[in-house]
């Protein structure tokens, strides 16, 4: 396969997966807004913060204020990370890449294409809001669902699953890392609204709230949340699946080539040192030093990969 | 200019119903309803769309990618025309062939006084640096898409021989995929011969001339200029159907004496390489010094025997329009035989008694840029305004040497559907040529091209042209 291909096809489904956690993000700090109108404007300002856009919007706007952060994560151009500008840039890549992909893979993505750019031509009203944001996601998952049911599972299926996993997991411990404080045992107050409205959001932000009462019962707590989103082997959105898919589809890769690559071993090391960590070792070591440092070594590991396969020269 | 007749392929001079291949579409397109056709013509247009068939237009950044309109009527051609066509367009290319290995070696046409000096010495499609070089295989021009005009009844023109880098091939595939999808019951009524053999065809036609080099398995890249060039969907379409790579120039370079693609498991050899882009972009070092769309070095390795290229650099040559004007003579020469398929009058500006024919007729002729496609730069004498004629003037005299003109020809009328039912259109068809050191293979049918405009003569797709599906019954 090409190196361009490849390179393609990772930053194909990052965009992807991208256009997806913002429409998220846009979705929990919405329905905080509706709820607790008094923090609205903090609310807006972590989410972002989380999405990365934060110095481009304050070159933009004075103020945080929701329907122009939503705006300006939906569609302005002028955001590189905008719903409407990674839909784009996934569409593109995936042009380019056109014969890699099936008919089915090529066709899904084009269209999520069209339909976004024909429901993102003009500013959204509120009322339509949850509409556009389902749409989002329901299209992305479209395109999944073509990846899922058409394709040979080669290197070119590996290329695009790392991609949308280090994008996965950048954008979860970016969630965390914006909220660690109200995460933190020492900022628990029991039955504080704020707090859990706060936890709500965390959830809703990786669409975990109902896999979380599954899985721990009614009541919201901040180390379980921490451990559900950073050690759950079972949650698609936690750190530590998305870790070892990337080092499942990293391993397919080192034995269809037959090479040994510098990528495999630091994904090798991401993986070990998920599986050694329990949640109290993360809060002893510092919740907040614990992301940053999984942030590092995942932006690490994606240029890794670019450099071991050749995505750029 | 008085009231024009135009041949219309589907009713033919009179009333008396349709012609003999169009009258089993004209019974069912009588009892169809026509809210239904109209319904399955907007599906065609969405289907067209979400399969990404789109057409950059240049210069237009707006809309930058456009659908080619389609039309749901088809073109239809009876066994018995299509099978002198063939003949006569089999018999252009071999000669096209012919040429082009004489113009580079021995030049036997010009010793022969067929053709000026001048006409190939001061040509700029012509490249020195494919003097005495034989491609493998012996083949030039792997890929022609020949244009052909109908006038009447048993008279078709070749308007233009397309011998560098013809696109369009996806759209005749598209087209009959769609049509075979909206219309089944058309197909098993009409026997029409089938067209998705092709991408299959050109892949054997490209590996049956593999360089010296080639060992195992050929590896066939598809070169495109990148996604903003207007035919890259076609490009893309053509690698994946070739099962080939597609390639851009900085994914190429030249290593150990090949030119080798950046694979994620390091650099490895191409074979054959079809490249969709001209030669002046082609190599850097040979040629435009400016271009990032080829490869470096890539002319040395060809000469070398260590890739193929097609078609050929150098085949320009043969389908610049001054040199069409010689094609009679060509065809003759190298066959032995009268051309089958008859060229339009062409006066050459560059000859004194033809610029000053053509400055006085231009309101009555086609008059076109020696080097231009695409419908880019071209007059239409009679289409056109008075200043447009005047402006147009004065571009001939300041340059005489870039133009030939000719006759207006009368295009024949195919049938498009309107919401007032179907009204006749201009047409051209360019039918696709594989050649391999084995056969000449034709397509049955090719890419027709409607003026959706009433009355226009300008079919390209960058002036506001259609498409429609063609056919070749069978016998």
């Amino acid at each position: 396969m090409l190196g361009k291909t490849a390179g393609g096809l990772f930053w194909m489904f990052r965009y992807l997966e991208r256009s997806e956690n913002t429409a998220r993000l846009i979705d929990a700090g919405h329905r905080i807004a509706l709820t607790k109108s008094s923090s609205g404007s903090n609310e807006w300002t972590s989410i972002l913060a989380t999405s990365g856009a934060r110095t481009a919007f304050d070159a933009k706007y004075d103020a945080h204020h929701g329907p122009d952060v939503i705006d300006f994560l939906l569609r302005d151009r002028d955001n590189p990370s905008s719903v409407l500008s990674v839909i784009t840039a996934a569409r593109d890549n995936a042009r380019m890449v056109r014969t890699a992909l099936t008919r089915e893979v090529w066709e899904a993505v084009n269209e999520c294409y069209l339909v976004m750019k024909d429901l993102l031509a003009r500013k959204i009203p509120d009322r339509d809001l949850p509409h556009v944001l389902g749409k989002i996601r329901q299209r992305s998952a479209f395109v999944r669902g073509a990846l899922h049911g058409t394709m040979l599972r080669n290197d070119i299926y590996d290329f695009a699953r790392i991609g949308t996993f280090i994008e996965r997991a950048d954008n979860t411990a970016r969630i965390l890392d914006v909220k660690y404080y109200v995460l933190l045992p020492s900022a628990h107050f029991v039955g504080s609204s704020l707090d859990n409205v706060q936890w709500e959001t965390i959830l809703r932000s990786v669409s975990a709230e109902s896999a979380y009462r599954h899985t721990y019962g009614p009541d919201i707590g901040p180390s379980e949340i921490a451990e559900f989103l950073i050690l759950d082997g079972r949650l698609p959105r936690s750190l530590a699946f998305c870790a070892s898919k990337i080092g499942d589809n990293l391993g397919y890769l080192k034995q269809q080539y037959g090479q040994h690559l510098p990528c495999h071993d630091t994904a090798e090391a991401v993986c070990t040192r998920m599986r050694a960590s329990t949640i109290q070792m993360v809060f002893d070591g510092g919740l907040h030093e614990f992301l940053q440092d999984f942030l590092r070594f995942n932006g690490m590991l994606g240029q890794q990969i670019e450099q071991d396969y050749r995505f750029y020269g | 200019m008085g009231e024009q007749y135009f041949f219309d392929e589907m009713m033919g001079r009179g009333d008396d119903g349709p012609r003999g291949p169009y009258q089993d579409f004209g019974a069912w397109f009588d009892a169809e309803n026509p809210s239904r056709l109209r319904k399955k013509a907007r599906e065609a247009e969405d289907f067209f769309r979400l399969t990404g068939i789109t057409f950059n237009v240049y210069g237009r950044e707006e809309a930058n990618e456009r659908l080619i309109p389609f039309d749901i009527v088809p073109r239809i051609i009876s066994a018995r025309e299509w099978a002198k066509l063939e003949r006569g367009i089999e018999q252009r290319v071999r000669a096209i062939n012919a040429f082009l290995h004489d113009i580079y070696h021995r030049q036997e046409i010009i010793r022969a006084g067929r053709v000026p000096a001048d006409m190939i010495a001061r040509n700029e499609a012509f490249l020195p640096k494919m003097i005495g070089v034989s491609p493998p295989g012996g083949v030039y021009t792997h890929i022609v898409g020949t244009d052909l005009v109908r006038t009447g009844e048993d008279e078709f023109y070749v308007l233009e021989d397309n011998a560098r880098t013809p696109s369009g091939v996806s759209y005749m595939l598209e087209n009959r995929e769609t049509m075979l999808q909206m219309f089944p019951e058309l197909f098993s009524a009409n026997r029409v011969r089938p067209v998705s053999d092709y991408p299959q065809n050109l892949r054997r036609s490209l590996t049956d001339c593999i360089p010296p080099a080639c060992t195992g398995r050929p590896v066939v890249g598809v070169l495109t200029p990148g996604i903003h060039n207007s035919a890259y969907y076609e490009h893309a379409f053509l690698a994946d159907q070739m099962g080939g790579e597609l390639v851009e120039g900085h994914d190429l370079r030249v290593v150990d004496g090949r030119v080798a693609m950046r694979t994620t498991r390091g650099y490895r050899p191409i074979d054959v390489l079809y490249r969709r882009v001209d030669d002046d972009f082609l190599d850097p070092l040979n040629f435009n010094p400016d271009s990032l769309l080829g490869v470096p070095g890539i002319l040395d390795v060809y000469r070398a025997g260590g890739i193929t290229i097609a078609n050929a650099p150098g085949t320009g040559i043969a389908d610049d329009k001054a040199i069409y004007s010689y094609m009679p003579e060509i065809v003759e020469f190298y066959t032995g035989e009268p051309a089958i398929l008859k060229n339009v009058p062409t006066w050459r500006c560059n000859e004194a008694d033809a610029l000053a024919y053509v400055l006085d007729n231009l309101s009555e002729l086609v008059v076109k840029e020696v080097h231009g496609s695409g419908g880019y730069g071209m007059l239409v004498g009679p289409a056109a305004s008075k200043k447009d004629i005047a402006d147009f003037r004065d571009k001939l005299i300041a340059k005489p040497d870039n133009y030939i003109a000719q006759p207006t020809l009368s295009l024949s009328t195919v049938p498009i559907f309107t919401k007032a039912g179907l009204a006749p259109r201009h047409v051209d068809l360019r039918p696709f040529v594989l050649v391999s050191p084995r056969k000449i293979h034709i397509t049955p049918g090719g890419l027709t091209r409607v003026a959706l405009k009433k009355g226009s003569l300008v079919v390209n797709s960058s002036q506001g042209g259609g498409t429609k599906d063609t056919w070749v019954l069978e016998d």
